[in-house]
């Protein structure tokens, strides 16, 4: 039974795992929703036991995830591991020569990563990771080819193996399969994967929701402000032929 | 006597308050038939004093050193209130700037606003365009992302095209071999004080200039010819106050909401307002994959690149696009056409203008896409058209089939 519930997820994921031929790779439409508070928490977490081993977010600080919804008590039991303050940044232990030297590029910090990338290119990227013994990781991407990142949420996802298929007188890689699953099914993961997007993207501004509302508001004011010089601007002209 | 003409009184004896407000606000007589186009040149006033006020206030939190100035910024956008607000208007503005400059030169070339006795005020304009170009390429470095650094590092090194001194020049240039912390303290030094203080000057020598000769207007008459025999008052002019304050405000209305719909909706403008590249850190080690300059300078260097090199170096085309602007410059004396307004020109003059506009927009749009061989024959023709539009100007304007201007401006 759960060989079949695995074969059926597969089956369902096919069509997204699979990449469409050329240079540019397919990229999957990350489900992005920053008034969906639940996700953002997810995401939030996620980003914290998964992504702030390696990377920083250093513009971040841990205080502003109560725009999330969460009390400063939250984030101080929830979020905060080493002892930090909430009103500190995100940073990593990790100094950046270390980084270097165990990736081979030091980890970007990841503060505005949703506005450099873009988040279906995370969101896609976060899921094709592969076994790839020729690495010294121990895995590869196939958005992001020879990539120094691990496979960090392996333990969810499970591992991924490629299938190729020929292209002209190139292999190339038609679409991952799982190997061995993870804790977690490949619909679970693209769920988990999707939090973490969307916070990402939040992270790149947290000013955003605010951002768009102070605008409706703007627009509603300026409307009314043109009715009022327009006719204005009538009246001094009557006179004018 | 009241106390409020009491005390006007009082500053008229020592400056010249209404003198000044009458020559240039009550008394100052415009056309009235001002349309559409005739609101760009307030509005570019209102962008530059947005761009002033708002970059005092990002200069108060920004850090002009290389390790500090990309965080900086997000400090800026996160920890700064209202920073995200003032920053977007800085970074829309600053292109929105251009948007406004470029539909207000049009607006020169269609109404021939440029031609006697406008001619320095339309050099003045011109120079007022080159500071900006200088203002909006020393601010971009700024931000400290993977564009600020590679754009600069492009457009620094086409000086060092220049045979013989070129490569001392672009050192003394960037104060450095490669871009780096001196080239950004001196980049914001000139970005925050000097050039706002040329381009002030200019905008104010500009509206002097004027003021002088009056505003030319749709139908390229001068209204000055036509005057009441008891006031001496131009018969088809009125008082820019109350009259062009009031229409004016009706355009910075619909403007600001344009503008607002950007800043607050889509402040990045789909890449073009803020690249995505400029959200990485500068690295001078990672060459992006392809580099563009913003928009506005696009059709600029589309014809850098258009123009082949000679003996492997760029130079060619590094004097090709300083000509194109140059050659802005001699406008006034190229047109030799009888009438001003593109409403009484010829055919012809209409059909250069319109391909001159095509091949502006086409060479903008070409200038950020890659170099490709099709991309640059279509770049080069359109240089080609480009130049051919000012070159030859003195004759297709003289041999045009113009109609006889109206003798009072007309709707």
């Amino acid at each position: 039974m759960k060989r079949l519930k695995n074969f059926l997820f597969l089956l369902a994921a096919a069509p997204v795992v699979a990449f469409a031929s050329g240079a540019s790779i397919h990229l999957d439409k990350a489900p992005v929703n920053l008034s969906d508070q639940d996700s953002l928490q997810r995401g939030a977490r996620m980003f914290v036991n998964y992504c702030l081993n390696c990377h920083s977010a250093g513009s971040m600080r841990y205080s502003r995830l109560q725009d999330l919804g969460l009390t400063e008590d939250q984030i101080k039991e929830n979020l905060l591991f080493a002892g930090e303050k909430p009103g500190e940044t995100m940073k990593v232990g990790m100094t950046k020569a270390d980084g270097k030297a165990w990736f081979g590029a030091t980890p970007p910090d990841l503060s505005v990563i949703a506005r450099s990338r873009g988040a279906d290119w995370l969101y896609t990227y976060l899921r094709s990771f592969y076994r790839d013994d020729t690495r010294t990781t121990g895995w590869n991407n196939v958005v992001f080819d020879k990539v120094g990142m691990p496979h960090v949420m392996w333990d969810l996802q499970g591992e991924m193996v490629p299938h190729y298929r020929k292209e002209g007188e190139h292999e190339v890689i038609d679409r991952l399969e799982l190997a061995k699953p993870g804790s977690v099914t490949l619909a679970e993961y693209d769920a988990k994967v999707g939090d973490l997007v969307n916070y990402l993207v939040w992270m790149g501004e947290p000013a955003q929701v605010q951002r768009k509302q102070l605008g409706v508001i703007v627009l509603i004011f300026l409307a009314v402000f043109f009715v009022v010089a327009y006719y204005l601007k009538k009246e001094f002209w009557k006179d004018i032929h | 006597m009241s106390a409020l003409q009491k005390m006007m009184g009082w500053i008229d004896d020592r400056f010249p308050l209404t003198a000044t407000y009458k020559a240039h606000l009550s008394e100052y007589y415009a056309p009235k038939n001002f349309n559409f186009w005739y609101f760009f040149g307030s509005l570019a006033l209102l962008v530059l004093v947005l761009q002033i006020v708002t970059g005092i206030f990002l200069t108060m939190s920004y850090k002009p050193d290389a390790e500090l100035a990309f965080a900086s910024v997000e400090y800026i956008m996160r920890d700064v209130d209202w920073g995200w607000l003032i920053r977007y208007m800085h970074s829309t503005g600053a292109s929105m700037f251009f948007v406004v400059v470029y539909l207000h030169m049009f607006r020169g070339l269609m109404y021939g606003s440029y031609r006697k006795p406008r001619e320095l005020i339309w050099i003045f304009g011109v120079l007022i365009y080159l500071a900006l170009m200088a203002e909006a390429f020393l601010g971009y470095l700024l931000p400290w992302g993977q564009m600020s650094f590679w754009g600069a590092q492009v457009i620094v090194n086409l000086f060092a095209a220049v045979p013989f001194i070129g490569e001392d020049l672009s050192i003394w240039i960037r104060g450095d071999y490669v871009i780096s912390d001196a080239t950004l303290n001196r980049f914001f030094a000139f970005h925050v004080i000097a050039l706002p203080l040329v381009l002030i000057a200019l905008v104010a020598v500009h509206l002097v200039a004027l003021h002088e000769v009056g505003s030319n207007n749709p139908d390229g008459i001068e209204i000055k010819k036509k005057k009441d025999p008891v006031t001496h008052i131009p018969l088809d002019g009125i008082p820019f106050h109350p009259y062009y304050t009031v229409k004016d405000i009706v355009g910075v209305i619909v403007f600001l909401m344009v503008f607002s719909a950007i800043v607050f909706f889509a402040p990045e403008m789909g890449g073009y307002f803020l690249e995505a590249n400029n959200f990485v850190p500068a690295d001078s080690l990672k060459t992006p994959a392809h580099i563009a300059p913003l928009w506005y300078f696009t059709p600029f260097y589309a014809i850098l690149r258009a123009v082949p090199p000679l003996f492997g170096s760029q130079f060619p085309g590094v004097v090709a696009m300083g000509l194109s602007i140059v050659v802005l410059f001699f406008l006034p004396w190229l047109d030799r056409g009888k009438v001003k307004s593109i409403r009484y020109r010829g055919p012809i003059y209409k059909i250069m203008l319109a391909l001159f506009l095509v091949s502006f927009i086409g060479l903008g749009y070409l200038g950020l896409l890659p170099s490709t061989p099709v991309a640059t024959i279509f770049a080069q023709v359109f240089s080609v058209i480009y130049f051919l539009f000012f070159l030859l100007m003195p004759w297709y304007t003289s041999i045009d089939k113009t109609k006889p201007e109206p003798e009072r401006v007309t709707g």
